[in-house]
């Protein structure tokens, strides 16, 4: 309205350092939030079990959950387009049981590996495919890969496959140590998932275009980014992240098993959401997915060290996810209101 | 500054969409480092115009030329690589990326296949400073205010040499100041010999910034004009015409007001930013008009009235009782009924039946344990389509497959099923042919004289003055008078919607003392 | 016939009837039923026995999907109501009598009917996305059957209990007898009642719906609450058949499978228009695949594949890229030969 109400001048002097962060990185305050709770965790943990924060517990958090880390990676590229994939708890099972198929078989581990990344890829790409030039909902698209995986999986075997193959037990066996701290290459291979996705979305136009398309999808077409591509690719991205889980997996428990992972998927979409990335795209760092798998692994530790069910591991990922839902929409009708 | 030849130029273009024609043989043009203005009512064209010109829907006739050279753009991605920009009112921006990136994303700086931060940061910087703004380059572009975004959409325009600057209605949600720090950077562009198209319909606004203004109505154009050439009152009649009133008007109905406490009361009626203390009153039986041009406030007060929107400030008493509506059922069931101007998306629901439209809110009303038998849907749906002469008279017909005028009739239909008391028309004529637009005039009428009492609001000044007993006038925001129908012609109504003060003489016309607050 | 044809039931039956008529020429005594003791008997009756727990699943599901939104949460609330019927019929002193059993039935569905307010109340009232408000309950629900077990699969041995999923009336399974209850209460109340007409006009389009007058929000909450109810009473049908509360496979998949049957039967995801018949013929298509796929020897645990197929075969034919593909693929088939240059297609933006 053009009323003059307003006969204070506009610009104030120079904003405040505290305002220019808050313009800077708004968008890190819900990671913030996930990285105080895991410290939360951590230091009550520890005053109720003085062993809690011991070098070799803390080691064990990450390699624990090291599948999940990665699983949650790829996933954070699909949930900041403002999709999400529900099949990534099946393709690890399905890679993973193909791959110890494939090592029972004697096909060695620099073919049977590869394999397994590429067969996630391919369920990824087909649902990429479905929902970028079908315009299926990426939620029944990726149902019918769930589908498709786990139903291949048990196709590959109905039974678990123990793996002997050297590589893939030396991927979990062997421990570096450093002090009381440990790292196996699962381990490993989980960080470098975290650091090149970390690159891939600050440093390069694709990623770039991912935060683009979680803005607005018309709006990134209009400035001539390429969205149809970015789209079907960060769906690879999830498959190809199944694999590796997969991958990990099998590593860590010495066999494949078609009935890995149900229910798996829910834990990671937990894992990203509470990392602070919205569900509706746009927001969201992969640092921060790493945060809540963290935040997941140290409860399931937790529940464990109470010598309580594991059942509430479940419950208290449920509760917590329904908090920063709920925060999150009232955030988005505050704002809405504002405008 | 005026070179002989145009930058931008339309000729004989046409754009339908089904069997009507959105605009029909306009010609247009623009020179280097002109602010043009685009004015007409809604319905008038001017989006299409615009579309046509950025290259998202294509001519079905006609031509475009850009600096002397046949165009055809077949995206808009195409005008702008051919330096048509746009910038909407709804920012086509993406919020959650910095300002930088919003600037140089799809042409930003790499190195080695990598991107260069610093170097998206310097050169935002200095597209910003270019324009004189000051705005931090590493911020999140949604933490900033409408204003600054529209800045910023802005700059990235001008950062890809931009020749022709399209503002659709930019200065809806800015203040005095932030249109002031718009007109800077505007005329800074125009000096750089860019051609600016704004939208707006702001008249201060336009007359203040614009070198020229081309008006268009009922998708023809009018005229182009030199604002310093043009009294504002002549644009506003250019822009809203004068209908043909043949075909069979009714009698001026009788203005003086039946004695009797009014139906429906609103004092100190508010919601921000739309509508600002406004005071009605309606009597039974009376008809009451709303006008104003786009943005005056018609709207919010209709909606404030009828419940579909919460009130910031104000009171609504019906028949002498304060009610707090809450929502629409709850304005229903005092008996006051709404028709939105988006009838698309507001109003008739496309995929069900012209049956089950009418029915909808008479069944909503009586509960969902008491339905209506398939019979008496049927009879009350036909009895409607006759009384109203619904085509095609097919109650199972999709509504969306109706004409604008029958569709319209079909939600007339369904209201007045509820039996109010109470009927707020929005726009009800708008997009119709003028058969249908004087029959529901006439309808009205007929409503009133049954003791209904009806708001009625239209852009067409002559049309609020065939069919209300008395009008109120809106202008940004507020209510400037209410005058009896009788005592005002179209001229007078056109100079008190457009701008009163230059006018002294319609000053003393007012005959009734103004409702609310006035100005 | 073109009136037939262009029903909407249409495919979905003769999806079903091709599927029918495959498994009778592979195997005769596929459409045989016979009577014993006065009770039915038969592939047939078999896959309408077996097909009650998802039929009520996917009847909550409908009412949901009209209403554009989505339940994650049925299979989480299956387990649930089993395991609260379950542990209750355990701990106390006469499993097998029928006063036990009742009163474990009406509390496990007063849990299960407050699973779906809380569900109802999420979406309806806070506002937040019907995906995300039931993902909640997907995830948490399972741990709460596993507390309220105990981690273990609580194993009855109860009668009355037992009858629910095995048992017979009136010569047909008891099971399949609630499957019908549930179709014709859903169906009555949803057409005989003003409320399947109302929930139509909030699924196309809300804000119009409300400027009518509609009580869109309790529709929405109402919704929710069917689906949890039914899902509870579906729990406490697989429960009574596995004689067993297993949080961990009750109802695991199921809510796929129900948007499956729902999407088959000819409902839009999308919201709006829906068909209970239509679901009615999806879920029992979906059955009778299954069947089809047990008997040609593959593994129930490979089934899935089956339906990725189906899902996507479904998808693609709704898919509207898909026609406009097939429409220029028989305009240039037509136009092969004779040379045109059609008009530029219009983009409306």
């Amino acid at each position: 309205m053009t009323k003059s109400l307003d006969l204070a001048p506009r610009r104030a002097a120079t904003p405040s350092r505290y305002a220019t962060f808050m313009s800077r990185r708004a968008s890190l305050m819900p990671t913030f939030a996930a990285v105080a709770i895991l410290l939360v965790l951590l230091i009550s943990a520890q005053a109720r079990f003085p062993k809690f924060l011991s070098p070799g517990n803390m080691s064990a958090l990450l390699l624990d959950n090291a599948y999940l880390v990665v699983l949650a990676v790829g996933l954070t590229f699909v949930i900041l387009t403002g999709g999400i994939d529900l099949s990534v708890g099946s393709v690890m099972a399905f890679t993973g049981i193909l791959g110890a198929s494939l090592l029972a078989q004697g096909i060695p581990a620099v073919v049977a590996v590869p394999a397994m990344l590429i067969a996630g890829a391919l369920i990824g790409l087909l649902i990429g495919v479905l929902v970028q030039y079908f315009n299926v909902q990426p939620f029944i698209a990726s149902l019918a890969g769930l589908f498709l995986a786990r139903g291949l999986a048990f196709v590959v075997s109905l039974e678990s496959i123990r793996v002997e193959d050297t590589f893939v037990l030396w991927l979990q066996r062997t421990r570096f140590n450093v002090g009381g701290w440990y790292i196996t290459p699962t381990g490993i291979i989980a960080l470098l998932a975290v650091a090149i996705a970390f690159y891939v979305l600050l440093w390069t136009r694709f990623g770039r275009t991912v935060y683009a398309i979680g803005g607005g999808e018309q709006s990134a077409r209009l400035m001539g980014l390429n969205v149809a591509r970015t789209k079907l690719m960060v769906y690879v991205i999830s498959g190809v992240c199944g694999g590796l889980a997969g991958l990990l997996l099998t590593a860590y428990s010495g066999a494949g098993y078609p009935r890995n992972g149900i229910g798996t998927e829910l834990d990671a979409i937990a894992a990203v959401v509470i990392g602070g990335t919205l569900l509706t795209g746009g927001t969201g760092y992969v640092l921060g997915s790493l945060i809540g798998v963290l935040v997941y692994g140290t409860i399931k530790k937790i529940i464990s060290f109470m010598g309580a069910e594991q059942a509430w591991t479940q419950i208290i990922i449920g509760a917590l996810l329904l908090l920063f839902i709920v925060v999150q929409r009232v955030i988005v009708t505050r704002s809405q209101r504002r405008r | 500054m005026e070179e002989p030849r145009p930058l931008l130029q339309l000729t004989g273009a046409t754009v339908r969409f089904g069997a009507e024609a959105a605009i029909d043989d306009v010609d247009f043009r623009m020179f280097p480092g002109e602010v043009h203005s685009l004015m007409g009512e809604n319905g008038a064209g001017k989006s299409s115009l615009i579309k046509a010109i950025t290259g998202a829907i294509p001519l079905d006739e006609g031509e475009l030329r850009l600096g002397g050279e046949v165009v055809r753009f077949r995206t808009p991605h195409d005008a702008q690589l051919a330096g048509v920009s746009t910038v909407y009112q709804e920012i086509d921006l993406l919020p959650n990326l910095t300002v930088a990136e919003n600037i140089c994303l799809g042409r930003e700086p790499r190195r080695f296949g990598v991107l260069d931060w610093s170097s998206m940061r310097t050169r935002a910087r200095a597209v910003l400073a270019d324009l004189g703004l000051d705005i931090d380059p590493a911020s999140i572009l949604g933490t900033h205010s409408l204003a600054v975004q529209q800045l910023v959409a802005i700059a990235r325009a001008i950062s890809a040499d931009v020749r022709v600057l399209v503002l659709d209605e930019p200065t809806s949600s800015l203040d005095v100041d932030e249109v002031a720090e718009l007109f800077r950077v505007m005329r800074d562009l125009t000096q750089r010999g860019v051609a600016i198209l704004f939208v707006s319909h702001f008249l201060e606004q336009v007359y203040e910034i614009c070198d020229r203004i081309t008006v268009l109505r009922g998708g023809r154009l009018v005229g182009e004009y030199v604002p310093s050439e043009l009294l504002r009152i002549d644009l506003v009649q250019k822009m809203l015409g004068r209908s043909v009133a043949e075909l069979g008007t009714r009698a001026r109905p009788d203005s003086t007001p039946p004695e009797t406490s009014p139906v429906i009361r609103g004092e100190g009626v508010t919601r921000t930013p739309g509508i600002h203390n406004a005071g009605v009153e309606l009597a039974e039986g009376e008809v009451l008009g709303l006008a104003g041009l786009l943005g005056s406030g018609r709207t919010e007060l209709a909606r404030a009235l009828s419940g579909i929107d919460r009130l910031d400030a104000g009171i609504i008493t019906i028949s002498g009782q304060p009610v707090d509506l809450t929502s629409p059922r709850k304005a229903i069931s005092f008996g006051v009924v709404y028709s939105s101007e988006n009838r698309r998306t507001e109003g008739i629901i496309s995929e069900l039946s012209v049956q089950e439209n009418i029915t909808l809110a008479l069944q909503a009303e009586r509960g969902i344990l008491r339905r209506m038998r398939p019979q008496r849907r049927r009879e009350l749906a036909m009895s409607w389509i006759e009384a109203l002469d619904i085509r095609p008279a097919d109650p199972d017909r999709r509504a969306g497959t109706l004409s604008g005028g029958n569709q319209q009739k079909v939600l007339l239909a369904r209201l007045l099923a509820l039996s109010p008391r109470i009927i707020v028309l929005d726009e009800p004529t708008r997009g119709i042919d003028v058969g249908a637009k004087v029959e529901i005039q006439n309808l009205v009428g007929e409503l009133a004289d049954n003791g209904l009492s009806v708001v009625f609001i239209s852009a067409e000044l002559e049309e609020v003055l065939r069919v209300a007993n008395r009008v109120a006038v809106l202008r940004s925001g507020r209510i400037v008078q209410t005058l009896p129908s009788e005592s005002l012609t179209v001229d007078s109504l056109l100079a008190l919607v457009a701008q009163p003060d230059e006018f002294s003489e319609v000053a003393s016309l007012s005959t009734a003392e103004p409702d609310g607050s006035g100005e | 016939m073109k009136a037939i044809v262009k029903h909407r039931l249409f495919w979905p039956s003769v999806a079903l009837l091709t599927l029918i008529a495959i498994n009778t020429i592979a195997r005769p005594q596929f459409i045989l039923i016979t009577v014993r003791n006065g009770e039915l008997y038969g592939a047939l009756i078999d896959i309408l026995r077996n097909s009650a727990p998802l039929m009520l699943v996917a009847l909550g599901m409908t009412i949901v999907i009209a209403t554009r939104g989505i339940d994650l949460s049925v299979g989480a609330i299956m387990a649930v109501s089993g395991a609260v019927a379950l542990t209750i019929i355990d701990g106390s002193a006469e499993p097998g009598s029928l006063g036990t059993v009742l009163i474990a039935l009406v509390v496990a569905l007063v849990v299960a009917l407050v699973l779906g307010v809380w569900n109802g109340f999420l979406v309806a009232v806070v506002g937040i996305q019907p995906i995300i408000a039931t993902l909640v309950l997907m995830l948490a629900g399972r741990g709460v059957a596993l507390l309220i077990t105990e981690g273990f699969i609580t194993t009855v041995n109860s009668t009355p209990y037992e009858f629910i999923a095995t048992g017979y009336l009136v010569g047909l399974p008891f099971a399949l007898l609630i499957s019908i209850a549930a179709i014709a209460v859903v169906a009555l109340i949803e057409r005989r009642t003003a409320l399947g007409v109302l929930t139509e006009a909030v699924g196309i389009n809300p804000e119009a719906s409300r400027l009518a007058g509609v009580r869109a929000r309790g529709i929405v909450f109402s919704a929710y609450v069917a689906s949890g109810l039914l899902a509870g009473i579906a729990g406490i049908i697989y429960s009574s058949n596995i004689r067993a509360a297993d949080a961990n496979a009750a109802g695991l998949f199921i809510e796929l499978y129900a948007i499956l049957a729902v999407v088959l039967g000819g409902t839009s995801l999308m919201g709006g228009k829906f068909t209970i018949a239509g679901t009615v013929i999806g879920v029992l298509t979906i059955q009778t695949l299954e069947a089809t796929i047990l008997f040609l020897g593959v593994p129930s645990a490979q089934s899935p594949v089956f339906f990725a197929l189906v899902v996507i075969v479904v998808v693609l034919v709704q898919s509207p890229r898909l026609h406009s593909w097939a429409r220029t693929a028989m305009k240039t088939a037509r136009t092969r030969g004779a040379s045109d240059t059609g008009p530029r297609a219009k983009v409306a933006s």
